[in-house]
């Protein structure tokens, strides 16, 4: 029974490839495998769970593949199955399925036919991946595959302006939440010593021995938990990302955003819950985040005037009353009131666009002019007012993000403006070169100065990095600085310890392969279209949809995807950084923040968005 | 006012004279409910028409033809045909050039980029205050005006509506807490100040002889808003939740939020845009020379349009003449105009040899506004422009109101609230699962489905005749007297030429369509009834023409209809391919006996007509058997996920006004608006007159709007129909910050060949002449040359077309044209426009 686990990774990850190979104009054949590969999926998470029950439901573990191991370091795919994965897995298959089956006609003639279907299945992956996770590494492998397909299916619609902006927006979401779960990866090394599998972590005694004598390392994991939890789910701050990013198909919408990729942080909270069950002051902080999540965002649901929007701030309260049934430990009530809100906000969603004729008729025939709402009868005219405007306003928390994340940033890269191409490079040369000279040479350093250097060169990578994500002239030239960051970040990290260089070259042999690749598209793009500056949007993928998926692979090579071996890599240099090196933690997570947005703004900004040819029909920037 | 006035004063500002103007440019849509189709670029009809779109395209930025390379591909598969491209060539060039000029078509390259004028003075704050202005406006902006204008989505609506726009936001703004605006200054301009358009300008601008140029560009980069705006203030009864707003509201909210997001980006010491600005852009309406490429498009999209008149023209001509059937007449059945009709009629003759059809817009001629039982308000059922005076309403004894008004609990609100929604999320939201489950595989009629048959009740009494004791309701008289009454029936059968020969039934058939999650669902229905279905028309027509005073006095003007002749109201979904009829049991024996009989021929010409449409599904295999295919097809009508339940009126081509003589035998594939007519009874012109004041806006509109949207699907339509959102049940838009989206989705027209409508009418061209030159607002649609249009001598059967104000004589190129027995095989072999075919033996 155990080995079936693989089965059901494997099922959709086969699927996903053959959808790859299908020609785009083969409609019936593209959706047929999407119908057969979900179906199938479908009935055997029913037969096994039917078995699995008669089994008397016992928790499944199994160790997969060993990907990388070295001295105290083994990176491995676990899987694992509980009452929780099985709930995840009926939801999710049974509404994927309807979903594909919806879609057959809803989608025909749709020029991203094929481009929908592979997206789903590329979801559908790493949704699995992740229920079926066994420890935070395999969590995160699918958690990163659902950022990219949320991305990839916000931008559906990638000729037009809104869905690209909103797309890079949740991204930047997405991408703290995948840093937040970085540094849990992080510290939880520290704590144990090892990869825990989530069936160590059901030891009591185990997790409370740990815990006993490092409250603060629990604490920080705890958090860096909820914080991806938040964004996913997202709870507050977060929370104005998830109306922004309906701008796909319907039906794409009411699976991602109306139920299944939403509900997974509150998966995360729930599969880690023996970790931090023993922390009252985290179980009280989920509870009030839940609890005040839901106040206010129920305010903003009832001030919308689209109804896709109220759908979505409808949800996230629901979201919010699950943390809080999580953080009671309530864990039946949770996973049933989750599986309750996602068939629901998908069947609204679904139905959105009949919401038109059926209320137009209902107030035909019973309008009564004088209807208030709750909110008059409680609060005077000036706090409605008040409370009105601020509902309207998301309470400001869409410009809050805005504010806090890009605004610092442009700020910083505007300072960068003095740098180009061939300073850059001289600089790395020369310090780079010195940096290599002092790490075969640490003797001649004092180590007090050698304390302060990985913090010097991760604050140098940084600064490249910002200014690659605030350039707007050079593609190429953010590009590159993308590259180095990842170098910086190697040296930085090699003043730490000793430890072999087949470690580095793990985690840089895919930088530099994808970065070459990256760099190549870049050229090759220029030499047809000449500019190709990142001030606006360009969407040559109109003309060149080729290239643009090799550039994309580049991206996400470059990025830590797990395509490539520097998945694994930052995952180990990661496990160099001391538990004491808060600062180099930090600085080296928040490059790695940027480098993603950098990455994600590259791609975005060169290949989809409006076509700059204005020969093509062009939407309005505002539609 | 014309276009051209604009350029005259350009360094005076005058506030109303910019908005009036404005809001002539500004997409024309009325709120979803009202949906009716219009000439998109009406802002240009006192032009030409290819010098108003070619000016449309360069001021605008809209695309206006195909484009060069699918004109290209027209050609290159005989779409566009040589022989009708050589003809206009020669006409235009003169032999010596039409080689020359027919390589400039076939293969020159011209370059295609271009920048429209709008929007080039606003993108300044963009180069040179690197400030995206746009972005931190707008999604307030829409937000603020979705609000106020909502409908009914929101739980909680905007606080203050009962005050114009701006009148409420002042109000807000001024007791409260929080403020929309982020800084001090515009809250205080809003506040204090009497806020007057042209002194925002001077702190935003600074140079009058800018302001208008930069009005422009800024309602143009959300025409969408600003065009339901104008809507709305135009027309306040569209909205039955009643809102007050004007252009003039809008525009200083948007200005205040626009100086506000601007001291917020820069500070409180920014200048002007005039001050940083290097030149000053072109003016807007300055003069659009036209160029060989503009030269170039007309022609083949003259090409492309006579290559189809031309068949048709060759059809009428070659077409044998046919008799009125020999022996006695069936029944007769009168249809709207609608193109949708086309081919049901054709059915409906075929199985039934001795019927008779007509055609004649939808509202069969009887205005008024309907109020159905339990209704709180009235909805007109007559063309937009028309305000009728007569109200009829719905009697109904049995309490049906729940049948009309199935609830369905996901729609309600409670699901959105806190503790309500935690308890519907738990129970409710397991039934959403077996819904979902149920309409994807079984889809059925459901509470959501919009349905032609719930407009009016089958079993329920019309309050057709005016009643002394029943007083006016709200300025509106109830029910119609009797001579209203005649004077209405007696237009409208000698508008049709129905005015002997009657058979023993009449049958009125109005239109209308079901659609389940559509909001474009009033696109659907009866244009000629203002979006709605056609049913209560039908059924008010008819119960006229049966009274026996009615009758007495049709008689003393020349309309005898005997006594035998019953009239029954019937209602055709086209999306169902189904029908209604009304008060049948009203009928005498021998006629409801016959009826039944009729019934079937309805029945199975439904099942024909749901056959030939299914050509164009994908999803249906058009080989099955005509009732396998009807099922399907009804079944498609209320599936959730079919973006396509009928295609409406795509393909649209022709508005033939004539007897059914000239057409019958014509196989016209459905592109064709039919109106019957007889000159032989209006030498004059008098109903010919009404005939094309109403045929001329109605179906030309629906024609342009599908052109316009079929070119330029994102700037002038609604783009794709999938991500749409829909906004306080007024419009739609993508996604939630986006602008509404005015024109036709793509699914709506993505068959449709942008061709212009050719009229063809049925009399004497001096006849013809004189009748539209009685109205200007006719004839300028001819004139102008947004519709084109072909005189039929009907005694000699010779052609003329209109051009440049004269008929000068047609002969089609065409000589032959294929004579097919059944049209089925033909209708099995491919999705696409077919030519024209004689039907026959």
């Amino acid at each position: 029974m155990t080995q079936l686990l693989n089965y059901f990774i494997l099922l959709p990850v086969f699927g996903f490839l053959i959808s790859l190979l299908i020609p785009d104009k083969k409609e019936t054949f593209i959706s047929s495998v999407a119908f057969g590969t979900v179906g199938l999926h479908l009935v055997s998470a029913i037969l096994f769970a039917i078995s699995w029950f008669i089994k008397g439901c016992p928790t499944l573990n199994v160790k997969d593949i060993d990907v990388f191991r070295t001295t105290g370091y083994d990176f491995f795919v676990d899987l694992y199955l509980d009452k929780i994965t099985i709930v995840y897995l009926l939801v999710g298959a049974l509404l994927t399925f309807m979903v594909t089956i919806y879609s057959r006609y809803y989608l025909h003639r749709e020029a991203g036919y094929k481009r929908f279907y592979n997206t789903i299945l590329f979801f559908y992956v790493g949704y699995n991946v992740a229920i079926f996770s066994g420890n935070l590494e395999t969590l995160f492998i699918g958690w990163e595959v659902l950022g990219l397909s949320s991305f990839l299916l916000i931008a559906f619609y990638r000729e037009r302006y809104l869905p690209v902006k909103n797309a890079v927006k949740v991204f930047s979401i997405y991408r703290i939440g995948d840093v937040g779960l970085i540094l849990a990866m992080w510290m939880s090394h520290h704590l144990w010593h090892e990869n825990i599998t989530f069936l160590k972590l059901n030891n009591f005694e185990l997790v409370h021995e740990h815990l006993q004598s490092h409250s603060f390392i629990g604490v920080f994991i705890s958090l860096m938990i909820l914080i991806t939890a938040a964004a996913k789910s997202a709870q507050l701050p977060f929370s104005s990302w998830l109306p922004r990013a309906m701008e796909g198909p319907t039906p794409s919408t009411a699976i991602f955003y109306g139920s299944l990729s939403v509900h997974l942080g509150v998966f995360l909270l729930m599969r880690t819950f023996s970790f931090w069950e023993q922390q009252t002051s985290v179980r009280i902080l989920i509870g009030l985040l839940g609890l005040s999540t839901a106040i206010i965002t129920t305010g903003i649901a009832r001030v919308q005037s689209s109804v896709k929007s109220q759908i979505a701030y409808a949800s996230i309260s629901q979201i919010g009353l699950i943390f809080i049934e999580v953080a009671l430990g309530f864990e039946n009530l949770a996973l049933f009131h989750f599986a309750g809100n996602a068939f629901l906000r998908t069947y609204q969603l679904l139905v959105s666009p009949s919401v038109a004729s059926y209320l137009i008729r209902e107030q035909f025939y019973n309008f009564s002019p004088h209807e208030s709402s709750v909110e008059v009868s409680i609060f005077s005219k000036k706090l409605q007012n008040t409370f009105y405007i601020l509902c309207t306003k998301e309470w400001n928390l869409d410009s809050f993000m805005y504010r806090l994340l890009w605004n610092p940033l442009k700020w910083g890269g505007n300072k960068l403006n003095f740098m180009t191409l061939r300073r850059v490079l001289i600089f790395f040369s020369v310090v780079y070169g010195v940096g290599l000279f002092c790490v075969h040479h640490k003797e001649l350093i004092s180590p007090t100065i050698q304390a302060y250097l990985p913090v010097t060169f991760a604050t140098i990578g940084l600064i490249m990095v910002l200014k690659a994500f605030t350039e707007r002239r050079r593609a190429t030239m953010s590009w590159v600085l993308v590259v180095m960051n990842h170098f910086w970040i190697a040296l930085a990290v090699s003043f730490n310890e000793l430890f072999t260089f087949n470690q580095v070259y793990l985690y840089l042999s895919g930088v530099v392969v994808a970065g070459a690749f990256g760099f190549f598209c870049l050229r090759k793009l220029k030499s047809h279209e000449n500019t190709i500056d990142l001030d606006q949007f360009h969407g040559h993928s109109y003309k060149h949809p080729k290239l643009a998926f090799l550039f994309l692979l580049a991206c996400l090579g470059i990025s830590g995807f797990p395509i490539t071996p520097t998945f694994v890599g930052e995952d180990l240099i990661f496990t160099h950084i001391h538990e004491n090196q808060i600062v180099l933690a930090s600085f080296v997570s928040l490059s790695l923040i940027i480098d993603g947005l950098a990455i994600i703004r590259i791609y975005a900004r060169v290949f989809i968005g409006p076509h700059t040819k204005s020969q093509h029909e062009v939407a309005y920037r505002s539609s | 006012m014309s276009t051209k006035t604009v350029s005259h004063n350009k360094h005076v500002f005058d506030e109303k004279e910019v908005i009036h103007e404005l809001k002539h440019f500004l997409p024309a849509q009325n709120p979803l409910k009202d949906f009716v189709h219009h000439n998109t670029l009406h802002a240009f009809q006192d032009m030409k028409f290819f010098e108003g779109i070619r000016r449309a395209s360069e001021i605008f930025g809209y695309n206006v033809s195909l484009s060069l390379d699918e004109y290209r591909a027209l050609y290159a598969q005989g779409r566009i045909r040589e022989d009708v491209l050589d003809k206009i060539l020669l006409e235009k060039f003169g032999a010596s050039n039409v080689k020359n000029w027919k390589n400039k078509l076939v293969s020159e390259t011209y370059e295609a980029n271009f920048l429209p004028r709008i929007g080039n003075l606003r993108a300044n704050w963009k180069k040179s205050y690197q400030i995206d202005l746009d972005s931190m406006v707008h999604p307030t902006l829409f937000r603020i005006i979705c609000g106020f204008l909502d409908q009914g989505i929101a739980i909680w609506g905007f606080p203050e509506k009962d005050k114009g726009f701006l009148d409420s936001l002042k109000e807000m703004e001024r007791n409260s807490y929080s403020s929309y605006f982020r800084g001090k200054r515009a809250k205080d301009l809003l506040l204090k100040t009497d806020c007057r358009i042209k002194d925002l300008l001077q702190i935003l601008v600074g140079d009058e002889s800018l302001y208008t140029q930069y009005l422009y560009d800024q309602q143009f980069a959300h025409q969408g808003w600003s065009g339901m705006v104008s809507a709305v203030e135009d027309f306040p009864e569209t909205l039955l939740d009643s809102r007050k707003i004007s252009l003039q509201d809008a525009i200083t909210f948007e200005l205040l939020l626009e100086i506000d997001a601007i001291d917020f980006h820069c500070g409180n010491n920014w200048s002007p845009l005039s001050q940083n600005l290097s030149d000053k852009p072109i003016d807007l309406f300055a003069d659009v020379e036209e160029t060989e490429v503009h030269k170039v498009l007309k022609i083949w999209q003259e090409a492309f349009e006579w290559t189809y008149y031309d068949e048709v023209l060759a059809g009428i001509k070659l077409k044998n003449a046919t008799s009125k059937p020999a022996h006695e007449l069936t029944f007769q059945a009168m249809f709207c105009i609608d193109d949708r009709e086309c081919s049901i009629r054709r059915y409906l003759e075929q199985f039934d040899t001795s019927c008779e059809t007509f055609g004649t817009p939808g509202f069969f001629g009887v205005e008024f506004f309907f109020q159905p039982e339990g209704g709180q308000f009235y909805t007109k059922v007559c063309p937009a422009p028309v305000t009728p005076k007569y109200l009829v309403k719905e009697k109904n004894e049995v309490a049906f109101k729940g049948v009309k008004l199935k609830k369905d609990l996901h729609f309600s609100k409670h699901s959105h609230s806190f503790y309500s929604g935690w308890l519907i999320s738990q129970t409710l939201g397991f039934w959403s699962a077996v819904k979902l489950f149920g309409s994807i595989f079984r889809p059925s009629m459901s509470p959501a489905t919009s349905s032609s048959f719930k407009h009016m009740d089958k079993h329920a009494g019309l309050t057709v005749q005016h009643t002394h004791h029943e007083q006016e309701e709200n300025g509106l008289q109830v029910g119609f007297e009797i001579n209203e009454m005649v004077d209405r029936v007696e237009g409208t059968l000698k508008s049709i030429g129905l005015v002997k020969d009657f058979a023993p039934i009449v049958y009125v058939v109005g239109h209308g369509a079901s659609s389940v999650n559509n909001p474009h669902f009033a696109a659907y229905d009866c244009g000629a009834c203002c979006g709605r279905a056609g049913s209560a028309n039908a059924r008010v027509l008819s119960e006229m023409a049966n009274k026996p005073e009615v009758r007495t006095m049709l008689r003393e003007r020349g309309i005898d209809i005997p006594d035998t002749t019953q009239f029954v109201g019937a209602l055709h979904d086209t999306t169902r391919d189904e029908v209604a009829f009304f008060d049948e049991k009203l009928l005498s024996e021998a006629n409801y006996a016959n009826h039944l009989k009729y019934e079937k021929i309805f029945e199975k010409s439904l099942d024909y007509n749901a056959k030939e449409r299914s050509r164009r599904f994908e999803s249906i295999a058009t080989n099955l058997t005509p009732a396998m295919i009807h099922e399907k097809i009804k079944i498609r009508s209320v599936s959730l996920f079919e973006p396509r339940p009928e295609l409406n009126h795509a393909t649209n081509a022709l508005c033939i006004v004539g007897r059914r003589n000239l057409t019958k035998g014509l196989f016209l594939d459905r592109r064709s608006f039919l109106n019957s007519y007889d000159y032989s009874i209006d030498p004059e012109g008098k109903y010919l007159f009404n005939i094309m004041k109403a045929a001329a806006p109605v179906c030309g509109g629906i024609n342009l709007e599908y052109y316009f949207s079929r070119v330029d699907n994102q700037k002038l339509g609604a783009g794709t129909k999938l991500p749409h959102n829909v906004m306080g049940l007024i419009g739609v838009a993508n996604g939630i910050d986006g602008d509404l989206r005015p024109g036709l989705p793509s699914q709506m027209i993505e068959v449709h060949d942008p061709v212009r409508i050719l009229f063809i009418v049925e009399h004497f061209p001096d006849v013809v002449l004189d009748t539209i030159k009685r109205l200007y607002a006719t004839y300028e649609w001819f004139i102008n040359e947004w519709v084109n249009l072909v005189v039929v001598n009907p005694e000699t059967k010779e052609l003329f077309s209109f051009q440049k104000g004269e008929f000068v004589p047609y002969n089609p190129l065409t000589k032959d044209l294929q004579k097919i027995s059944d049209i089925t095989p033909l209708l099995e072999s491919t999705q696409d426009n077919f030519p024209v075919y004689l039907i026959g033996a």
